[in-house]
């Protein structure tokens, strides 16, 4: 098979190709279009899309963490109550990050160290962080953070339909490009997520390596816990629950292998947007939530089979 | 050992002008083959010749473009594999696959075992049948015994078993000594001695040429896919079937050039690894083949793994031209100079899914680097570079490396450690399962690669390969060392002798 007809075939080719569709069809709903509504889109999307970087590493390295949404509400849950005890929130941040940076740590290295499946260990923390998060928040809704940071989370750039928010977004997309695809490190992810045994043989630090990965995961998980609050102004325990769903729908279906060693940050990138349209639109036309959850479902099984489809039909020479 | 008798009886299963082609490759081209009861028929060829076509086409899993399969004279066609089997006809794979819970007599019996009322499994029928043809295959492996554990010398064995249980007159054997060790060889070629006797028609496949000569009556030679050859080896020299598969004279298979040992480049001091290998000390000069021989799980690739910091060892010390190497670090065994061209290929030596390019690219992932990116027109140029001077056998540099024959994806291995510059380079079982031309090429490239001061350590189950490739042989037996052989000395039965334990030289 030609070169340009496989890479037509290229899964995130589909995806990127089915968002502009998407796009355009659906600039026929009523109200899609406006800016007010595309900042909306985006602003939601932005959970989404911060935790789908590490997510794509993670899975192209073969590994999954469901404990993401989580972690984020336990960075929510701690920004809250600490704000409430009088910290400054300057403060609190990085405390937050912190954070997620050791739950990132603890699911690290219980899957390297212990040598169990991250998706049992992840299942696990899913349930144990929010607990934790419960159990410092308790039912309270914290929302009388300050008003400079409240106004960066929801406010967009100038009197476009920019969220503010996707502007440092962009830079860490940029920097997740880069780590993932041009350097040492993010070529060893895709011999790990093969073949780990071939890689260990290859002298790369399998362990070392994915330990990094979860702590990066936590740490983006405490960010967008923290993104979350401000966003919509409440910091409750419960914030972005189900969340982990829509991550690693929307990475799947940007064509990241589930089984790993395959993918790009790019297809990543169009999978998380196509599902933030679709909740867009389907909140436009008034789809309840649990109808979307069910669509967001339908679609984390279609993901998993249509790169499996789509390589087929692409042919088998493909390599990554 | 029973003859048949002349004029010579009728063939049981037999190819008449069989063609195959995939897309533009023509796999088969006219080719014949008759397999005689009672006769043990090899088959030789290079990687690629159409060997793994043609017992496709026997087994049903191909159909020819041209040609009849004559089974008794009458033409068939298999439909698919369970045709073939229906009409007698066994495949025995190099790794045969069992499930391991199960116990010997439930392999064989997988599906259709004996039911006593109420569809219940009869057990001791089961495990009857299953002694019955073990004592027909004159072997004492204990049916009730659970398949994991087995060695695949007796895997192989229960396959056999299976076969029979079909009722099967033609046994095909693909590279069904390919992991075994000598005297397991030994066994198999029992089994296939009596089943002979017993009338049935075996077609052998080996990469090993000294066991065609040992078990075969006749051989059939293929060539791009085409039969050069059908004759008897009674007369025959290794030589002269080499020539045949290769079409050319090739150069020795052993050319194993002198060099002159340097400074110590491996030095490796009673490491220990609890359960598993004991006070092993030796040493590796600069321009010296090592051979490390001994029977399969004697402890040699074990040593392997951890010298180069895949496994860790638990007591003991390595050192890498004057370095101490720590435990468990494969990188920084690589930094220090040292190579692993693994045991499995497949599942060690490569990412499968990946090109060629970044295969070999994986071990210089910290070289070729600029400012802390990877340099891709140094990696292409770095992969392209070593696939060419190994003689790497591909369409494009991005092909999967999945797409090579065997052959090619070892020297791709081969290319991926060379390209480290390492000074010392172990390689285990470096030509199993690859072609002549191919070995010959590796065992050129090692020896020239001695020649220029690379330690080289060679763990290999083909004594013929260590007997003409080695410098120095040192043997283990059961997690020990038991003997250093200057290549003077060595012979297969010094060698041997050493590896089961007989003597300590």
């Amino acid at each position: 098979m030609p070169d340009s007809l496989t890479r037509a075939v290229r899964w995130d080719t589909v995806v990127g190709a089915l968002l502009l569709a998407l796009l355009l069809s659906f600039g026929c709903v009523d109200g899609f279009g406006n800016a007010l509504n595309l900042s909306f889109l985006l602003g939601n999307t932005l959970p989404i899309a911060l935790i789908a970087l590490p997510m794509t590493l993670l899975v192209v390295a073969g590994e999954i963490d469901l404990s993401v949404a989580s972690t984020a509400g336990l960075s929510g849950a701690v920004l809250g109550r600490l704000w409430n005890e009088g910290l400054a929130i300057e403060t609190i941040i990085p405390l937050c990050l912190l954070l997620g940076l050791a739950c990132g740590l603890l699911n690290g290295l219980l899957v390297t160290r212990l040598g169990l499946p991250s998706l049992a260990v992840t299942i696990g923390t899913l349930a144990a962080y929010r607990g934790i998060a419960q159990i410092v928040l308790g039912s309270d809704a914290v929302t009388d953070f300050p008003a400079r940071y409240l106004d960066f989370a929801s406010g967009r750039v100038g009197g476009s339909f920019l969220p503010q928010a996707f502007l440092p977004f962009l830079a860490l997309l940029a920097l997740a490009v880069v780590v993932l695809h041009a350097t040492p490190f993010g070529r060893s992810l895709f011999a790990v997520g093969a073949s780990e045994e071939a890689a260990r043989f290859a002298g790369i630090r399998v362990k070392r390596t994915k330990l990094a990965l979860f702590a990066c995961s936590g740490f983006m998980s405490a960010l967008t816990g923290v993104f979350w609050a401000l966003h919509y102004a409440s910091a409750r325990y419960d914030n972005a629950t189900g969340l982990e769903l829509s991550v690693v729908a929307a990475v799947l279906l940007g064509g990241i292998d589930f089984d790993g060693g395959r993918g790009t940050l790019g297809g990543a990138l169009a999978g998380v947007f196509l599902l933030g349209a679709l909740q867009n639109v389907m909140s436009l036309v008034n789809v309840s939530a649990q109808s979307q959850t069910v669509v967001t479902g339908v679609l984390l099984v279609v993901s998993v089979l249509g790169p499996r489809a789509a390589r087929q039909i692409g042919g088998v020479r493909r390599s990554v | 050992m029973t003859h048949p008798p002349d004029p010579g009886p009728a063939p049981v299963l037999a190819l008449k002008g069989v063609s195959k082609s995939f897309g533009a490759v023509h796999a088969l081209r006219d080719v014949c083959l008759e397999l005689l009861p009672g006769e043990v028929h090899a088959l030789a060829g290079e990687n690629g010749a159409g060997k793994s076509t043609l017992i496709k086409t026997l087994a049903g899993v191909h159909r020819p473009d041209a040609g009849q399969v004559l089974l008794d004279g009458e033409p068939v066609v298999f439909h698919g594999p369970g045709d073939a089997r229906d009409a007698g006809i066994a495949v025995i794979y190099q790794e045969p696959t069992l499930f391991p819970d199960l116990s010997i007599a439930e392999n064989i019996f997988m599906g259709r075992q004996p039911k006593r009322a109420l569809g219940r499994i009869d057990h001791r029928a089961t495990r009857a049948a299953t002694a019955a043809l073990m004592k027909r295959l004159g072997v004492g492996l204990d049916p009730g015994r659970p398949a994991r554990g087995l060695s695949i010398a007796d895997q192989q064995i229960v396959e056999i078993a299976k076969a029979l249980s079909f009722d099967a007159r033609v046994l095909i054997m693909d590279e069904p000594t390919a992991a075994l060790t000598g005297s397991e060889v030994a066994r198999l070629f029992g089994v296939v001695r009596t089943l002979s006797a017993q009338g049935a028609a075996v077609l052998f496949v080996s990469h090993r040429l000294d066991e065609i000569f040992q078990i075969c009556r006749r051989v059939t030679t293929l060539r791009d896919g085409a039969r050069i050859a059908d004759e008897p080896l009674a007369g025959m020299t290794e030589d002269d079937l080499v020539r045949r598969m290769v079409g050319r004279d090739l150069a020795a298979l052993y050319p194993k050039q002198d060099a002159t040992p340097g400074e110590v480049a491996l030095s490796v001091r009673r490491l220990t690894r609890e359960g598993v290998f004991t006070d092993v000390s030796f040493e590796v000069r600069r321009g010296e083949i090592v051979g490390l021989a001994g029977l399969v799980g004697a402890g040699r690739t074990e040593v392997a793994r951890a010298v180069f910091g895949v496994d860790r060892w638990d007591a003991g010390e390595v050192e890498v031209v004057g370095r101490r190497l720590p435990r468990g670090a494969p990188s920084t065994a690589m930094a220090a100079g040292l190579a692993l061209v693994p045991e499995d290929r497949r599942a060690q030596g490569l990412v499968m899914g990946m090109s060629i390019e970044r295969n070999i690219g994986l071990t210089g992932l910290r070289t070729t680097v600029t400012a802390g990116l990877v340099d891709r027109r140094a990696e292409r140029s770095r992969s392209l570079d070593w696939a060419v001077r190994l003689q790497v056998k591909y369409a494009r540099i991005a092909d999967a490396v999945s797409t090579l024959s065997g052959g090619n994806q070892q020297k791709v291995v081969l290319a991926k450690w060379l390209a480290t510059g390492p000074k010392v380079l172990i390689v285990d079982e470096p030509t199993r399962g690859i072609d002549v031309g191919t070995k010959a090429e590796v065992h050129r490239l090692l020896s020239r690669l001695a020649a220029e001061g690379v330690a080289v350590l060679m763990i290999s189950s083909d004594l013929p390969e260590i007997l003409g490739m080695a410098d120095r042989v040192l043997v283990m037996h059961e997690g020990r060392l038991t003997a250093d052989i200057p290549r003077a000395r060595a012979t297969e039965e010094s060698v041997m002798a050493a590896a089961t334990g007989r003597a300590a030289v």
